[in-house]
């Protein structure tokens, strides 16, 4: 950690040069986890201005796509700067070594990362700045520092003298910066741990926050693409001429990946290049088809698979055993935000504007296909409508940039809902056989998960070999079974259908937990256990997981009588190092409809830097994995994927919004993710009382109402 | 040549007449607070209202507007009843992504409008075709009930 905070005076100065007057901090950011660098390179991670006005400017990073950062951030650093809240604004961060996410080793937002990653270094940040403040102001009074102290934004001397931090940005910035500030601390936090609105709300309810979509630069034109309908498709001919006809329409461009008509507006290209007379060749995926895929991974589960963990022996004999198979179909992300790019190619530069959740991956796309240093290239980070992990994809990047450097011109390459939809960065398709072992007196003894699925972390280009053949995205939450069972045994399947898969909110998470919450239902019943209490039986030894499951099943009233027809369900996941249960309150029509009532959740996600941001997320997270519960699914046929807009794609609204109510564990832990564990328990909380309420299982998502009909 | 007028000001455009009303106002007007979600009246992104009543204008043919008065989110904050759902909206602090949300402010300030006390189930139905991905709709609930409070008061 002491290698984190190491800042030459040369290096400071230098960032102070940078950035302008004032007091300017510049500091390094420790690299953990498992995407390490190289140590010892200087890496100043973002920068904390403070200007002769006493105006706090921290510039971020990380990408805002609804979950708080913009927010989070500069709480932190403000915390320990000990600064005026309403003198604090935030910056969005060009991509640029400085801002690299100490979890990935590169500059990106995602896996729930950005408060655990910064929880520290942000704080050391606002803390230096804080002591060096100090130290100004005891110059400019000829007093010890330890005399003084700080209130919010400003230091006070002895006898009651201030000066504002503003006053003493100048001299303080010519100091050198502390090695190890001293941290507050958090029993006297004043902003962390309070529900501090957030900065981006201002132009988000009057319309003037710029996402990606909005920008316009002088001479763009707007790209809509045709582009290959099965992986790999290749084209085979098209006839441009009609597209070439509607007016406004300026260019038609090929890529490898499609057909571009370029024009002065959306309506224009998009027109033209519906107006493409296009045939494609969809090659050996013309007949690949759901109903294929589906089996191709259900015969993979006849194979042994590699262990990604095997305690004790799942052979032992038992008096009893159940089995189970669980399935999910593919899915797609449906930011509210459809994929686009802004790219302008010039020779001797690069600019794009995107609002992209790896601003150092997509600097280094555009780079390696301009031939142009990634230094030349400018990312500009604009608001994100969603990210959910699509936005970590290059694929808007890379056509964006193949079209600016053919035309010649800024192009705002667009996606359509449907392109969207249709460009096939979807979840997995994943299924996951288990089998449980009982003794005689109906205690589980044994545990075995089989999960056959593609692979995220090859297709995500993480990796281009497993290690141990296992994909650890693929099998996340099932191999960290926590219930107390002596022998347990996860294996992992590879089956490659074809279609690329992407991370998508909690990743292997989101379905896994359904399987395993629902099999671990299957479980208690089989026991003859009540759900809520045969899990907190087997999680004795797992504190955090059962003082989730105990509180929501208190807050929620767990074995209190409900409403006729009404009835609950329960699930807990571990995921992004967070701990979440949630009970879901549920009724089932005769026609087999499923209306989600409350759901209810405890969260521990450790110190919590803004209580009303993570109750939001958890509850977002909800909605998010109730759309995937209730409807989503993404079907293949002719190769080709039949789902496009929300008129097949539904999504949850309004009117079949549950309650929710979200409840924290106090912890004083480090902070983990929010942003993606209140998800995984939702679909398996759900389909556990639809369970209670019909004695139906449910072990293929989406949930099928035809199943709970009423004969 | 379709005249028409657009947050109080008059507006001639020579865009042909079946263009959606969304992409005159965003890439000819450079109006982006509207926003473009799905195209086909499904999600509510790009909800304006066009004599007062909320209409999805990526499916409002340019010509529909012709002689009417489109309002966007940009002049929301001079109308009284459009000042005091954002107000309502900053108190809740509703906004996740925001995408959605100049949708959902305009489709609120519309029911407002007409119903001046809604109840849940006149905000279900007046708000079921505005799709938010983050999940926001219990915050959208509580602002528009929030708002109608502020208006009585
Ligand atoms: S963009 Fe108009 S309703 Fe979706
Ligand atoms: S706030 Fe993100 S879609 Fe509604």
């Amino acid at each position: 950690m002491t290698r984190s905070f190491q800042q030459s005076r040369r290096d400071f100065l230098k960032a102070g040069a940078l950035a302008g007057s004032g007091l300017v901090i510049g500091f390094t950011l420790p690299v953990t986890g498992r995407r390490a660098s190289a140590a010892g390179d200087f890496r100043p991670n973002a920068f904390l201005r403070v200007d002769a006005s006493g105006n706090v400017t921290v510039v971020c990073g990380l990408s805002e796509m609804g979950q708080g950062v913009l927010t989070a951030i500069p709480m932190l650093v403000a915390e320990e700067l000990d600064a005026d809240w309403t003198r604090v604004r935030v910056e969005q961060a060009p991509a640029d070594k400085a801002y690299i996410n100490p979890v990935f080793g590169m500059q990106g937002t995602g896996g729930s990362t950005s408060v655990m990653g910064h929880w520290e270094p942000m704080r050391k940040a606002g803390a230096a700045a804080r002591e060096m403040l100090i130290t100004a102001a005891a110059s400019t009074w000829g007093v010890a520092a330890g005399d003084c102290r700080t209130e919010p934004g400003a230091v006070v001397g002895p006898g009651g003298r201030r000066l504002g931090y503003g006053d003493l940005a100048d001299k303080a910035g010519a100091l050198p910066v502390p090695a190890e500030p001293k941290l507050k601390d958090p029993g006297t936090f004043r902003l962390l741990g309070t529900s501090l609105r957030r900065l981006d709300s201002p132009p988000k309810v009057n319309g003037s926050a710029t996402f990606g979509m909005d920008v316009r630069l002088p001479g763009m034109l707007t790209a809509v693409m045709a582009r290959p309908p099965a992986p790999g498709a290749k084209l085979v001919s098209v006839d441009e001429s009609k597209a070439r006809a509607i007016p406004g329409v300026r260019d038609v461009i090929r890529i490898p990946q499609g057909v571009a008509v370029l024009a002065d507006g959306y309506w224009q290209a998009s027109s033209g290049r519906d107006a493409l007379v296009i045939e494609w060749d969809k090659g050996r995926f013309a007949g690949a088809s759901t109903e294929k895929i589906s089996k191709q991974l259900h015969d993979g589960l006849a194979r042994e698979g590699a262990v990604a963990r095997a305690d004790g022996d799942t052979s032992v004999a038992v008096a009893r055993s159940i089995e189970a198979t669980y399935e999910v179909p593919y899915l797609a992300h449906a930011c509210m935000e459809p994929m686009n790019c802004t790219a302008w190619v010039r020779a001797d530069g690069a600019e794009i504007w995107a609002g992209t959740q790896g601003p150092g991956p997509h600097q280094g796309i555009v780079a390696g296909l301009t031939g142009l240093p990634p230094e030349k290239v400018k990312v500009n980070t604009l608001y994100l409508g969603g990210g959910f992990g699509r936005r970590f994809a290059g694929d808007f990047i890379v056509d964006a940039t193949l079209l600016s450097k053919a035309a010649g011109k800024p192009v705002k390459l667009v996606y359509s809902r449907e392109d969207d939809t249709r460009a096939m960065f979807f979840r997995p398709l994943s299924v996951t056989k288990f089998k449980a072992g009982f003794d005689a007196a109906g205690k589980p003894v044994s545990f075995s998960a089989r999960v056959a699925s593609p692979s995220v972390t090859i297709a995500a280009g993480f990796a281009t070999e497993l290690k141990d053949g296992i994909d650890d995205e693929a099998v996340d939450g099932i191999r960290q079974f926590a219930y107390d069972v002596p022998n347990v045994r996860v294996e992992y399947v590879r089956e490659e259908p074809g279609y690329q898969v992407w991370f998508w909110r909690s990743v292997g998470n989101s379905q896994n937990y359904f399987f395993l919450e629902g099999f671990v239902d299957e479980m208690a019943a089989a026991a003859g256990k009540d759900p809520y209490e045969f899990r907190r039986d087997l999680l004795a030894g797992q504190p955090r997981h059962r003082a989730v499951l105990e509180l929501a099943a208190e807050k929620a009233g767990w074995g209190k009588p409900l409403p006729a027809g009404v009835h609950r369900g329960i699930a807990v996941a571990h995921s992004f190092g967070s701990y979440v249960a949630e009970v879901a309150e549920v009724s089932v029509g005769d026609d087999g409809a499923v209306k989600v009532h409350r759901v209810v959740a405890a969260a521990d996600c450790g110190q919590v830097v803004n209580p009303q941001i993570v109750r939001r997320q958890v509850e977002g997270a909800i909605v998010y994995g109730l759309s995937a519960a209730l409807y989503g699914r993404i079907d293949i046929k002719d190769g080709e994927v039949v789902q496009g807009n929300f008129d097949d794609y539904p999504v949850l609204r309004m009117r079949e919004m549950p309650k929710v109510e979200v409840h924290i564990v106090p912890s004083g832990e480090k902070p983990t993710g929010i942003g993606e564990p209140g998800l995984p328990p939702a679909a398996p909380a759900v389909c556990n009382a639809i369970f209670a309420a019909t004695g139906q299982r449910i072990r293929k998502l989406p949930i099928d109402a035809g199943l709970l009909k009423k004969a | 040549m379709i005249a028409l007028t657009i947050n109080g000001k008059t507006v001639e455009t020579d865009a042909s007449p079946d263009t959606p009303l969304l992409w005159v106002l965003r890439d000819e007007l450079g109006l982006t607070g509207t926003k473009f979600g799905c195209g086909i009246a499904e999600c509510g992104a790009c909800t304006v209202h066009l004599d007062g009543r909320a209409v999805r204008s990526c499916a409002t043919p340019l010509r529909r507007a012709a002689g009417k008065q489109v309002t966007t989110i940009e002049a929301m904050s001079a109308e009284r009843v459009g000042h005091a759902v954002q107000q309502a909206w900053l108190k809740i602090d509703v906004p996740q992504c925001g995408y959605c949300q100049s949708g959902q402010i305009m489709s609120a300030v519309a029911l407002l409008t007409k119903n001046p006390a809604p109840s849940d189930a006149d905000i279900d139905s007046a708000m079921s075709g505005n799709l938010c991905r983050c999940g926001t709709y219990n915050q959208v609930r509580e602002a528009i009930h929030e708002a109608a409070a502020s208006l009585k008061a």
